[in-house]
């Protein structure tokens, strides 16, 4: 260049850890996490045990008649809410790193757009008022799932221009749609004439995994894992539009077109999400920026590994959910904040990553 | 590449913005639009770049209709450098230049998260066209302006267009800068169209003006034939005197004070 240089005496290069060794570590520390989801309890399964039943499981061995009882535990029901942990963590993850660029607004979440505290009206008329009664077990999910599409166009509605869905409004029309959402929830769990109902709400609104089974797992891993694989194949299109609705469109990119199937399958994986396990905060806000302090922010990278950090986080969350007040359990919303808020301050404080703010 | 904007209304929540506009840019030359705040100038960059879609007329390269093809195809040929540069997330420089490549990819570069190896090479040769590769590893946040503008300048390379369409390049910047910014892209040899606020900046490096006032032109042709006292005071309200540069020979202008009036 001429004779105009800048002094180099700048912040130093950005450390950025290898992708596929970092995926391969999650991937491999997401399989032990899930047999210790397994594995630990309340009812006393042996290690020893949960490893034999696992294998007899997944390669159609035998077990003794009277091994039942454990092995239903294992198979039937711990095994199911680990995977479900897994499955939820991820979605929430890669949803939030979605969310923050196409709102383009670091303090988003899955929930900013409405869509939870929509399926939250949805299940708590199933727990509260005994809605939707002839749907059996299914009435919570579905309810919940219904209502959280309804919030969705609800959204979309308030927030569409002619020139297509824009951040500030899209943030503003879920905010305050939340709002008129979490009021009618309040408004019921007020009216509602069992405590112990109200508690069901209340754990509800936290985030629980404790009525995963099997049946639950499919609809929001399939969801999920679309959800991922969408994600993924736009990641380089979700870094122009990071940079602005401007630089996009000049990159070939129509911003407005990509905001709003953003916003169709954001809200989708959080309805299929929120529909198993309530809303369970913090994931979707900390995992991406745990994930971009470690990789940075380009999406190609991010997108590949939070989906992994976030479900490796949301087993061990749960695992504590169930064993710190056992036999009782806690809300894991409860815990995702406890374990969350330390751990994300620290790596704050540490510096050299600015949140998308100021430093 | 040549670029003709043929009779371009934009109309903006009912209000018209620019109208009937029509602009040439032959292949290689540097086009200047200038004219005062709120003329249009920036209005009429992003119909080109595909931010807006003209209520009316069209936007031609080479003949083919911009907003007709498709908007990969379009961002191959043309790129720009808008005027925000707010990056919320803290890309590095060399994120930012990758992103120059899109237009050329089919889906999302899978997963790893690296670009191929003809891809990387281009970018690494489009930070060093510019003299920024020993930015490639900072956060484009923490560049300075001057840093910033020639790390977008590498992005635009990147995309291999044959357009550059600049919107208000040297803002901000010091008089320094503003030189090397505008030196870089008459060197890139593209057909470039900038808009512009410093008219000696304008008249030193553009082969053509187009001078917009109230959403139309008013004026176009070589620096020397539309940089005329008169038109200047019609257009910006400014009394001005045309000199003639010792060394380069451009016409350059020099104001007076409004309070000497």
């Amino acid at each position: 260049m001429s004779a105009i240089t800048t002094a180099a005496a700048g912040p130093p290069a950005l450390r950025r850890l290898p992708v596929p060794a970092s995926a391969a570590v999650l991937v491999l520390f997401l399989l032990v996490s899930l047999v210790c989801g397994v594995g630990l309890g309340a009812s006393g399964v042996t290690w020893g045990e949960t490893l034999h039943f696992l294998g007899a499981g997944l390669t159609g061995g035998t077990i003794r008649g009277d091994e039942a009882g454990a092995y239903a535990i294992v198979w039937e029901i711990r095994l199911p809410r680990a995977v479900l942990a897994a499955v939820v963590g991820a979605g929430l993850a890669s949803v939030g790193v979605a969310v923050q660029a196409m709102v383009r607004n670091a303090l988003a979440d899955p929930f900013v757009l409405g869509v939870s505290s929509g399926a939250a009206v949805g299940a708590n008329a199933v727990l509260l008022l005994g809605a939707f009664a002839a749907l059996g077990v299914w009435a919570l999910s579905v309810s919940a799932f219904v209502s959280a599409l309804a919030a969705m166009v609800l959204v979309y509605l308030a927030a569409r221009t002619a020139y297509g869905l824009t951040p500030l409004r899209l943030v503003l029309a879920g905010t305050a749609l939340s709002y008129g959402f979490s009021a009618l929830t309040t408004l019921m769990v007020f009216r509602a004439e069992r405590g112990e109902a109200a508690r069901a709400a209340m754990m509800w609104l936290l985030g629980s995994l404790g009525g995963a089974t099997w049946g639950s797992v499919p609809l929001a891993a399939v969801t999920v894992l679309a959800g991922i694989l969408y994600l993924g194949a736009r990641a380089g299109r979700l870094n122009a539009l990071a940079m602005g609705d401007e630089t996009a469109a000049a990159l070939g990119v129509r911003p407005g077109r990509l905001r709003t199937e953003l916003f169709v399958v954001t809200a989708a994986v959080t309805a299929a999400v929120v529909a198993v396990s309530g809303a369970i905060g913090f994931v979707g806000l900390m995992v991406p920026h745990v994930v971009r302090m470690l990789v940075g922010a380009d999406h190609r990278r991010v997108l590949v590994l939070a989906p992994l950090a976030g479900a490796v986080l949301l087993v061990w969350a749960d695992i504590v959910s169930r064993l710190l007040l056992a036999p009782a359990e806690i809300p894991v919303g409860v815990v995702t904040a406890v374990l969350g808020v330390p751990c994300f301050l620290l790596l704050m404080r540490r510096g050299g990553y600015a949140f998308g703010g100021g430093r | 590449m040549r670029v003709d904007v043929e009779g371009v209304t934009v109309e903006l929540a009912g209000a018209r913005i620019v109208e009937d506009i029509a602009l040439r840019a032959d292949s290689g030359q540097v086009v200047g639009v200038v004219g005062p705040n709120g003329s249009g100038k920036s209005t009429l960059l992003r119909c080109t770049y595909r931010a807006l879609r003209p209520a009316a007329g069209t936007v031609r390269l080479d003949g083919d209709d911009l907003h007709a093809m498709d908007a990969r195809a379009g961002a191959r040929r043309l790129a720009a450098l808008p005027q925000e540069s707010a990056a919320e997330f803290d890309f590095t420089a060399a994120e930012v230049v990758a992103m120059g490549r899109l237009p050329h990819q089919r889906g999302g570069t899978l997963l790893t998260g690296r670009a191929s190896a003809a891809d990387a090479a281009l970018c690494a040769e489009a930070l060093d066209r510019v003299g920024a590769a020993h930015l490639a590893g900072r956060g484009f946040r923490s560049l300075s302006g001057g840093e910033k503008q020639r790390v977008l300048i590498a992005r635009a390379l990147a995309q291999q267009p044959r357009v550059l369409v600049l919107d208000e390049p040297t803002n901000h910047l010091d008089i320094a800068h503003q030189l090397e910014v505008l030196s870089l892209v008459r060197r890139s040899g593209l057909t470039v169209l900038a808009a512009l606020h410093d008219l000696n900046l304008a008249a030193s490096h553009c082969d053509l003006l187009y001078v917009l006032d109230g959403g139309r032109v008013v004026a176009s042709g070589p620096p020397r034939d539309v940089l005329r006292p008169r038109l200047l005071a019609e257009v910006f309200g400014v009394r001005a005197h045309r000199v003639t540069h010792p060394v380069t020979g451009a016409v350059q202008l020099l104001f007076d004070r409004i309070d000497q009036e």
